[in-house]
């Protein structure tokens, strides 16, 4: 941007506390028209905060807001939109009972002589969605999309309401890689058009191919900017976390004892009701990580439910240390196991937003001594454990009693995980354990992971990043279409091997063709 | 939404909606009572004073306020699971007409038995009327709501047939008419061993009620906040998904917490009847039941605060009738007040848009209601 055309948006001297933190402090971003900027920071580092001064639900504590160089005051989102601005959220604002059109129309009803004009609004869903590829279908119930295709919603739902600069949250981390680049596609079409994009992200490589230009926020401030083309991921991580991060795991081979998790001919359906896993059999020994990979969605959510006592098994068999465990209730595989279970979704299953650090830290283990005596709950026993993870695990939150909702997306996910490392287990179940983690708490988690595996703990890891199962696991299962096709130890599995796999492809082909 | 604010702002901020609520209904009261020519000013004086005004006030406001703070605890208990008790009125009555059953019986007993058995059988029947919904509800799916409302048509003619007085046409009269009543449908008085003794007598009537329904509001705080089971009950009514990773047996609290608030309404009613009426009228059933959503909702579901707006309500009740004698105002408005203040703190939205006051971003989220849907 050499000529330096007015800003789309500016925020400058941007301030913003909270009981007990300073989630912004001091801000100046520019945001040109017709650009990409990438948002980079820590857990906690103060990006939604910004994100949400910028769309009007929160008011700065001091600074101001430019619009196409003027000064904006914005009271509410509804403003925001007034100004063309359009965001989407961390986690999703939409309801599911609700079709796609009626989402869109929420807020900024179309009406025709007195009643609902839902044609109109299709009507223009389907422009919006051939002029940016984003394939949505105006009449289909949210509640039966796929999470890529409920973003692209979001996404129609800011182009419906005409904003010409789009915040996106995080978007990447519920996405596929195919949708991931799906999206960037539409980013891009949408950068083309002359919209200004705010992006922010976790993983590196996603900025440096998407960006066009990358401010780094650290505890709340602008350390620095960084051009894209120039930058790597280690020049990236080092400004964002303030030292050096060692973007590999450094990790001895894996010394297997005896099977722990055994898992034979297990089927289940999934939420629709169609059969999710086909007899699935696995084993995973004391002292490995078994990394699951697999494109989202092909069985794996329901593997680790069923494990897990979340859902039932309808055939086959599992067993923990010998013991039969096929539909055993969660308390029975938490307490039986011992095993322990990092859950895909914190929000639906990992946390309670309303409850304070302290109490979602002992989501599952409050009847045990020393939170419970009898029937009675030891507060002093529950705040002391913690305040000793909090520490541990780096959980940045002004206090323990603070609710679990108005910590960072990040912080929300590391205190998930911190409730579930810190118990002795012989079992560990994983599902995405770095889920909106920075690269400075994943290094830090993916050494826990080992550190587990070392202590001859058993480690079952589901994670849709192939970096991060690469990363970790001793032996790779490939899932796909709610089957094991193939168990791979590390050593032979590539990337391309691994791709291929994944995307179905017999075990006998892939191995001669990669 | 902050949770190291201090306990004072904490208690500001959850003060503000039910405050403001009265308020409106307050002043919105006022103007019915202008627009047809009467005098607020002097009809809200006389109802503080016939409130408050006296030792005979004070002790209609607290006599009126026992059942209301059980009615209100019962459906505020339920809420905590993210149940939504409409069937307070028909536990009220079930544990009336079981409380009745055992007080105008056992002839002999002493007292120290007799009363502790009388009240046991309300709790009983309260519960046994709470269990019903809550098991259809994890066996079935069958919202609460429905089937709560279903039992108190049941429970209602239930308790009109017991005391039914016969049909001229020689009818069966039910099982517990007093005969010395003749055509009146009553049950006999209760037996004095089973009458909940005076605190102050007449003229006062304030009975030890009072005493065991506070004991009881700090019961219930303490296993709503301090056990292992009311974690359960909360963590179940924040979020189900949660509560069953967190190995909670989400139907049995479910049924549990429908129990125990059916025992508390149960519980209400027993007091009532031992305490005040001595006896069961199918007129006598009034409003206490449905009250009690009023009542949770303003005391914003927190034991406390269901004491407090109790306190009001009873306070209504006991000032009517002064209001009425001083200003000429009918008592009726009272109940416009109540339903005025139930709009009002049952649509925070309202209140908040009235004083202009920022939501938070949880707010604004569009909150798809889960927690009043099934275990599903
Ligand atoms: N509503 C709130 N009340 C109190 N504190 C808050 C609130 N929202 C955010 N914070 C605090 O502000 C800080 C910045 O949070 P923010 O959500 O902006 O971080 P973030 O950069 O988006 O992190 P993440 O990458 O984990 O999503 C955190 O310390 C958080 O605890
Ligand atoms: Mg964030």
């Amino acid at each position: 941007m050499a000529d330096q055309p007015i800003p789309a948006l500016e925020v400058r001297n941007i301030t913003k506390r909270f009981p007990g933190v300073i989630a912004n402090q001091d801000v100046n971003l520019k945001l040109y028209p017709g650009e990409i900027l990438g948002l980079l920071g820590e857990n906690g580092a103060g990006k939604t905060t910004l994100m949400n001064i910028i769309y009007g639900l929160y008011h700065p504590t001091e600074g101001e807001i430019l619009v196409r160089g003027q000064p904006v005051v914005m009271h509410s989102p509804k403003d925001a939109i007034a100004l063309g601005i359009g965001m989407v959220h961390q986690h999703f604002q939409l309801v599911p009972v609700m079709t796609v059109a009626e989402n869109v129309m929420l807020g900024s009803e179309a009406v025709r002589n007195g009643f609902l004009d839902v044609g109109a609004v299709a009507q223009r869903i389907h422009e919006l969605s051939s002029r940016y590829n984003l394939d949505v279908d105006p009449y289909a119930l949210v509640e039966d999309l796929p999470v890529g295709v409920r973003q692209r919603v979001e996404i129609v739902k800011t182009l419906y309401r005409q904003a010409e600069i789009l915040i996106l949250d995080e978007p990447t981390a519920v996405l596929t890689p195919q949708e991931i680049q799906g999206l960037f596609q539409i980013m891009n079409l949408l950068k083309e058009q002359g919209k200004s994009i705010i992006f922010i992200t976790h993983k590196l490589k996603e900025v440096l191919q998407v960006a066009d230009r990358i401010a780094v926020l650290r505890q709340g401030k602008v350390v620095g900017e960084a051009d894209p083309r120039t930058a790597t991921q280690a020049s990236l991580a080092a400004m964002m976390v303030g030292r050096e991060v060692i973007l590999t795991v450094d990790k001895k081979p894996a010394q297997p004892g005896p099977v722990i998790l055994e898992i034979q001919g297990l089927t289940a359906r999934n939420d629709l009701g169609e059969p999710a896993l086909r007899e699935v059999s696995l084993t995973v020994r004391a002292g490995e990580i078994l990394g699951v990979a697999g494109v989202q969605g092909n069985g794996q959510t329901e593997l680790v439910e069923v494990l897990t006592g979340l859902r039932p098994a309808l055939g086959g068999r599992i067993t923990v240390q010998g013991k039969d465990m096929t539909n055993a209730s969660p308390r029975q595989v938490t307490e039986e196991g011992p095993s322990c279970h990092v859950p895909e979704d914190r929000h639906a299953y990992g946390m309670v937003g309303s409850y304070s650090v302290a109490h979602n830290l002992v989501l599952n283990t409050y009847y045990r001594p020393p939170f419970a005596q009898g029937i009675t709950v030891n507060e002093p026993a529950i705040v002391e454990h913690a305040s000793r993870l909090v520490k541990e695990y780096d959980v940045r939150t002004p206090s323990v009693l603070t609710p679990a909702s108005s910590l960072s997306g990040g912080n929300q996910q590391k205190m998930v995980v911190a409730r579930e490392f810190s118990r002795p287990v012989k079992l560990l179940i994983a599902a995405q354990p770095t889920r909106g983690i920075d690269v400075g708490s994943i290094e830090f988690i993916h050494n826990q992971i080992v550190a587990k595996r070392d202590e001859d703990v058993a480690v079952l890891l589901v994670s849709y990043e192939l970096d991060e199962i690469m990363a970790l696991s001793d032996r790779i299962a490939v899932m796909y279409k709610g089957q094991i096709i193939d168990v791979l130890p590390r050593e032979e599995a590539t990337r391309e091997k691994l791709g291929l796999l994944m995307a179905g492809v017999h075990p006998d082909e892939a191995a001669s063709s990669a | 939404m902050n949770g190291d604010a201090s306990p004072i702002v904490r208690l500001m901020r959850a003060l503000l909606i039910p405050v403001l609520a009265l308020i409106m209904a307050l002043l919105l009261g006022a103007v019915i009572m202008l627009v047809f020519g009467d005098d607020p000013v002097k009809a809200y004086r006389g109802l503080l004073y016939g409130a408050f005004g006296s030792g005979r006030g004070w002790a209609t406001t607290v006599r009126k306020m026992a059942p209301f703070i059980l009615t209100g605890l019962s459906v505020a208990t339920a809420f905590k699971a993210g149940l939504f008790n409409i069937g307070a009125a028909g536990q009220f009555l079930m544990g009336t007409i079981f409380s009745v059953f055992v007080g105008i019986n056992f002839q002999g007993l002493p007292v120290f038995i007799h009363l502790p058995l009388a009240l046991l059988a309300g709790l009983l029947g309260g519960m046994l009327w709470g269990a019903i919904p809550g098991l259809l509800k994890v066996t079935t799916g069958a919202h609460e709501v429905i089937t709560t409302i279903m039992l108190n048509y049941v429970a209602s003619l239930f308790a009109g047939w017991t005391v039914y007085a016969g049909g001229s046409q020689g009818q069966t009269p039910g099982p517990l008419w007093d005969p010395t009543a003749g055509p009146i449908s009553e049950t006999p008085d209760v037996l004095p061993s089973a009458q909940l003794p005076w605190i102050f007598g007449p003229p006062y009537r304030v009975h030890w009620g009072i005493v065991l329904v506070l004991a009881v509001v700090v019961l219930i705080w303490w296993l709503l906040y301090r056990t292992t089971i009311g974690f359960e009950i909360r963590t179940v009514g924040q979020n189900l998904k949660a509560s069953k990773y967190a190995g909670i047996r989400v139907n049995w609290t479910i049924v549990l917490t429908m129990i125990l608030a059916g025992g508390l309404a149960g519980l209400a009613g027993g007091i009532e009847t031992l305490g005040v009426n001595h006896k069961f009228a199918p007129e006598f059933s009034g409003s206490v039941g449905f009250d009690g959503i009023t009542i949770a909702l303003l005391g914003q579901t927190h034991p406390f605060g269901v004491v407090l707006a109790a306190l009001l309500f009873g306070a209504l009740d006991a000032g009517g009738a002064k209001m009425q004698f001083d200003s000429g105002v009918a008592a009726d408005i009272i109940q416009v007040i109540q339903a005025l203040i139930l709009a009002f703190v049952a649509a925070p939205a309202i209140v908040r848009s009235i004083f202009r006051l920022k939501r938070t971003p949880e707010q604004v989220k569009p909150t798809v209601s889960t927690s009043w849907s099934g275990p599903g």
